[in-house]
């Protein structure tokens, strides 16, 4: 098969599954995931667990080992079977707690200490690092297959700048996958849905070569089993102690490994879907492990002796002659390998954005400006995060000479992540777990692996010296990689798997009974341990002096404005609030500290919010509530909250309304006396001038000057009595509507250049995106219209900056259209910013233009008849205000 | 010598009309727009009388008016308000006001309160 087909076989699919994630994406943009949340998708998204390793190793580990290949799928069974004990605990923290990788749950536990989640980040990715190359090596091979066998003789690239190619193609691809928008949140349904579908491709193909194995080349059921009683496969028997030790290992693997957790947890939409893995997904292990000892025996059989078994999944159909179903075993292959790679690196990536370059990049840049700087930090520094990730992956291949057999390095990898394991217990299951417990047992178990496993790995002389090995460290006898404290009758990864997990073990609860967890632990630890006794966990934020608007901007910084703006809203209509601006309350600080835990994982979001509230984080009453944990106390407490709770909302929502209330009477007054004013100034112009004219002898010019003065001013009187009688119409809700279909982009042109005529002096610069103004209204377009020409000549008019600019974004969501308008001037300030809707309030005489101050009075009506609404929006670094629209406004509802 | 008007009257209009009726009258007329200023420049060029809107951006006429009346040295000057606002009367009575006219006004009734004021 030439080489060229199978590069365009791979980018074909790669834009394939691109495609899918896109459109995934798209759907859940507008909230249309329906199926798309299905158990069957959480499932198949799970077998990222099965690996290339698993794709071509297995066959090769059954070839080299016989059936101790099956210990990599029974540990993860028994975890999946024994979910109500650990994972639904897992997935329940991850949901409440809106957790963003493993290394943020062990942060988050022990007291939202960032150093456990550098020390777990660390270790991630030391560990993944052999499990990447393992990828590359697969893909490397396979391809080598494919090339070796080429009828054409073409020479293909040779191994080493093969795998850069695969790494550089797998780095720009996830890159492109995910983090491709700036939406910093960590749930990625393109992505899930990609790998639900690799899955699928990659049982097929695995069960396709099975299929033709067993009834293909050979004769059928009984002959394949007749065949492999024939075979001698090297140890039938098993071993128990190595047995158990994988079997705990692949278990262990299974709960701790980044992507594995990514995919489990982070991406977890429904906690049901558990229960339906819960069989579902061993099923799916069983039917990738159906075939493995049956194409092994036969691979034996029919290749050359000396051919890889890691790649008789490839051989054999090639060998055959079927060309397509080695295409397709290929794609399997290639399908595991890309799966794993994009969401291990994602995973990593977050781990190392979010304990690693945020927390640095705050100490820097404590205090950044308004906008979404950090959001683009964030989705940097993701970015470079995955491109050295799979550099690092690539370094390892290379250093190792891509030449160990593939299960070994798997092996290693999954001892690596696994010495996160008894921190993850021990904080689970121990309320006397501590920080420095799992600090103490993270380092010496990471330490141990290194030592005993991931070093030697490359090789003795390379990263150990030949003596090390030999004599050990120092010199030391007790301190051989292979033989730790003299033991020398295991096996290195037994060894390995027995030493670091003891001591790391040991380490762990020493440590936390020799210290004191302190009082920010001591919350986490009982909201972990018990977190299925209800309660939203510890309220750990008092009424602080938090400004609401200096919050929303930190929110903005790393939400997103929409977002944040978003649930600053709705914070403020639960406490009955109008606007975006809610009271910093106890609940409202916590629901903020979730929301931004979710982007920027828990020790930043507390740190951030700390700064803001300005206060040591925990209080004696806090320490009280925990330590009294009597179910009576804790439920009046409760009761009683909520009662006081109720009472704020309804005395906040009298207040306002009793403000507004105060407010309009006065208004009411003011309002006629503004009429007077408004209606008397041009008259006294006109009459002054037309005395003046019928007294004639005056010169011709200043006759014709005079007389266009009354003119204007008669026109200012007709505008402003037009203005009145629109107002009145649209208060009273008699307004004729002029329903149509109409373009947005159009009514934003005619509007940009209607209110070019207020200061025509002065250049303003406008942003648009104008693929995004692409929308079909069904609105009155020229109530619409009239409503953008007033914000846009307000700007004109305000905008108090030297070189004035105006954005206009449009943003579509749920049926209703948001345009928002945002000058770069100072702004409103906030004492005014609840008066600028009401008649006459024009905030200064200084530039009246003409106006009367009914401009934005008038909108506020139009877009009330509209079925939308118009709104200040605070924190923009401008004049900013949102016009919200519904896509198609129905004649019933004007 | 020529009588000195100075007008205070943010409405560019309304000033034009003031500054041709007073002038007419062979009166010397200096304006400014704005609420500011206007201390300063009634010490330094000594009108003989001033014409004040109450509505002015910067600084309102009241709060002019009152500022000149606590200074010993402008306590005398004769000012005269004008207003768009009917209730305005009794506030720019106590804050020292001469006389008052609210708008719109008739320029014979600007002529004639200005002469009584001066007395000329």
């Amino acid at each position: 098969m030439p080489f060229n087909l199978l590069v365009a076989a791979c980018l074909l699919y790669v834009i394939f599954l691109f495609t899918v994630a896109f459109l995934v994406e798209r759907r859940a943009l507008i909230g249309r995931l329906g199926w798309l949340r299905s158990p069957l998708v959480y499932t198949l998204s799970l077998s990222i667990y099965c690996t290339a390793w698993t794709f071509y190793g297995a066959v090769g580990y059954a070839a080299r080992s016989g059936l101790e290949f099956l210990t990599i799928y029974f540990g993860p069974t028994l975890v999946f079977v024994g979910w109500w004990w650990l994972l639904r605990k897992l997935v329940r923290i991850g949901r409440q707690y809106r957790v963003t990788s493993i290394a943020d749950l062990i942060s988050s536990r022990f007291g939202k200490s960032n150093t456990l989640g550098v020390i777990v980040t660390l270790i991630a990715v030391v560990a993944a690092t052999p499990y990447i190359a393992l990828q590359l090596q697969s893909v490397v091979l396979s391809f080598g297959v494919f090339a070796s066998a080429a009828p054409d003789g073409q020479a293909p690239l040779d191994a080493g700048s093969t795998a850069i190619w695969v790494a550089v193609g797998l780095a720009l691809f996830t890159i492109l996958f995910g983090t491709r928008n700036l939406d910093a949140k960590e749930q990625h349904h393109g992505i899930v849905t990609a790998i639900a579908v690799e899955a699928v491709v990659k049982l097929v193909a695995l069960l396709a070569v099975g299929a033709f194995v067993v009834w293909g080349i050979a004769g059928g059921v009984s002959d394949i089993i007749a065949r492999i009683d024939a075979a001698h496969l090297n140890a039938w028997q098993v071993q128990p102690g190595r047995w158990t030790g994988l079997i705990f290992l692949s278990a262990v693997a299974v709960i701790t490994l980044p992507r594995m957790f990514q995919v489990m947890v982070v991406e977890n939409d429904d906690e049901g879907h558990l229960a339906r893995a819960s069989w579902a997904f061993p099923l799916y292990l069983m039917l990738m492990s159906l075939f493995i000892v049956p194409i092994a025996v036969v691979g034996l059989e029919r290749m050359p002796a000396g051919s890889n078994p890691d790649m008789f999944v490839l051989t054999l159909p090639l060998a055959e002659g079927q060309g397509s179903l080695a295409m397709l075993a290929f794609l399997g292959g290639f399908s595991s390998a890309t799966s794993m790679v994009i969401v291990e690196s994602i995973a990593l990536a977050t781990m190392i954005s979010n304990h690693i370059v945020i927390p640095l990049w705050l100490r820097w840049h404590p205090t950044a400006g308004a906008g979404d700087d950090l959001r683009v930090v964030v989705l940097r520094a993701r970015r470079i995060a995955i491109a050295a990730v799979l550099a690092l992956g690539y370094g390892y291949y290379h250093v190792s000479g891509g030449s160990a057999a593939l299960a070994a390095i798997g092996l290693i990898a999954f001892l690596g992540v696994a010495q996160v394991l008894p921190a993850l217990i021990g904080g689970l299951f121990w309320r006397g777990a501590t920080r420095v417990g799992a600090m103490c047992g993270l380092v010496t178990g990471f330490a141990v692996w290194a030592f005993a496993s991931f070093l030697p790995s490359f090789g003795p002389g390379a990263a150990l010296s030949e003596a090390v090995f030999q004599q050990g460290l120092f010199g030391l006898s007790w301190l051989r990689p292979h033989a730790l404290f003299g033991t020398e009758a295991m096996d290195p990864l037994t060894h390995a798997l027995f030493w670091s997990m003891t001591l790391n073990t040991a380490a762990f609860c020493l440590g936390s009974l020799l210290t004191f967890p302190g009082p920010v632990e001591r919350l986490q630890g009982a909201a972990f341990v018990n977190v299925f006794d209800g309660g939203a966990g510890p309220q750990r934020w008092a009424r602080g002096q938090a400004e609401p608007e200096a919050l929303l901007t930190m929110a903005q910084r790393i939400l997103g404005e929409e977002a944040a703006l978003t649930l600053f809203q709705s914070a403020a209509r639960d406490q009955g609030k109008e606007g975006f601006l809610p009271d910093p309350t106890p609940a409202f600080l916590d629901t903020l500290e979730a929301r931004l835990s979710g982007s920027v994982g828990a020790a930043t979001a507390h740190a951030m919010i700390s700064q803001l509230v300005g206060r040591a984080m925990v209080t004696v009453e806090d320490l009280m509530a925990v330590a009294s944990e009597s179910a009576q106390i804790m439920e009046y407490s409760a009761q009683l909250e909520a009662r006081e709770a109720e009472l704020t909302r309804t005395a906040g929502a009298l207040r306002e309304a009793n403000e507004k209330l105060t407010q309009l009477s006065i208004q009411k007054d003011a309002f006629l006396s503004q009429i007077s004013h408004e209606l008397r100034t041009p008259m006294t112009s006109i009459r002054a001038f037309s005395e003046i004219l019928t007294e004639g002898d005056l010169p011709p010019d200043m006759v014709a000057k005079y007389g266009k003065i009354i003119h204007d001013e008669a026109k200012r009187l007709t505008r402003l009595l037009d203005d009145l009688l629109d107002l009145s119409v649209l208060e009273n809700g008699t307004v004729q509507l002029n329903l149509e279909m109409a373009n947005l982009q159009q009514m934003i042109d005619t509007a940009l250049t209607a209110a070019r005529q207020t200061r025509p002096e002065r250049s303003f610069v406008i942003h648009r995106d104008l693929p995004s103004e692409q929308i079909y209204l069904k609105t009155d377009a020229d109530r619409l219209t009239q409503v953008f020409i007033n914000l846009i000549s307000n700007a004109r008019k305000y905008c108090d900056a030297e070189n004035p600019e105006l954005r206009i974004a449009v943003r579509q969501r749920a049926g209703r259209v948001m345009i928002d308008f945002i000058d770069n001037g100072s702004g409103i300030p906030k004492e005014s910013q609840a008066l600028i809707f009401e008649k006459f309030a024009r905030l200064t005489d200084a530039n009246r233009a003409g106006g009367a101050g009914l401009g934005l009075a008038i909108c506020r009506e139009v877009m009330t008849n509209l079925g939308g609404s118009i709104a200040y929006l605070p924190g923009q670094g401008g004049a900013a205000f949102r016009v919200t629209v519904p896509l198609r406004l129905e004649k019933a509802a004007a | 010598m020529t009588l000195h008007v100075l007008l205070i009257e943010d409405e560019p209009n309304i000033a034009e009309a003031m500054r041709f009726i007073l002038s007419r009258e062979g009166w010397r007329v200096s304006h400014l727009a704005q609420g500011t200023e206007v201390l300063e420049r009634v010490r330094a060029d000594r009108p003989d009388l001033l014409i004040l809107d109450l509505m002015l951006p910067g600084m309102s006429g009241l709060e002019i008016l009152a500022a000149l009346r606590a200074d010993p040295e402008t306590r005398a000057l004769p000012v005269m308000m004008l207003t768009a606002r009917g209730r305005d009367r009794e506030l720019a009575e106590q804050a020292g006001a001469d006389r008052f006219i609210s708008k719109p006004f008739s320029n014979a009734e600007i002529v004639a309160e200005v002469r009584a004021l001066v007395g000329r």
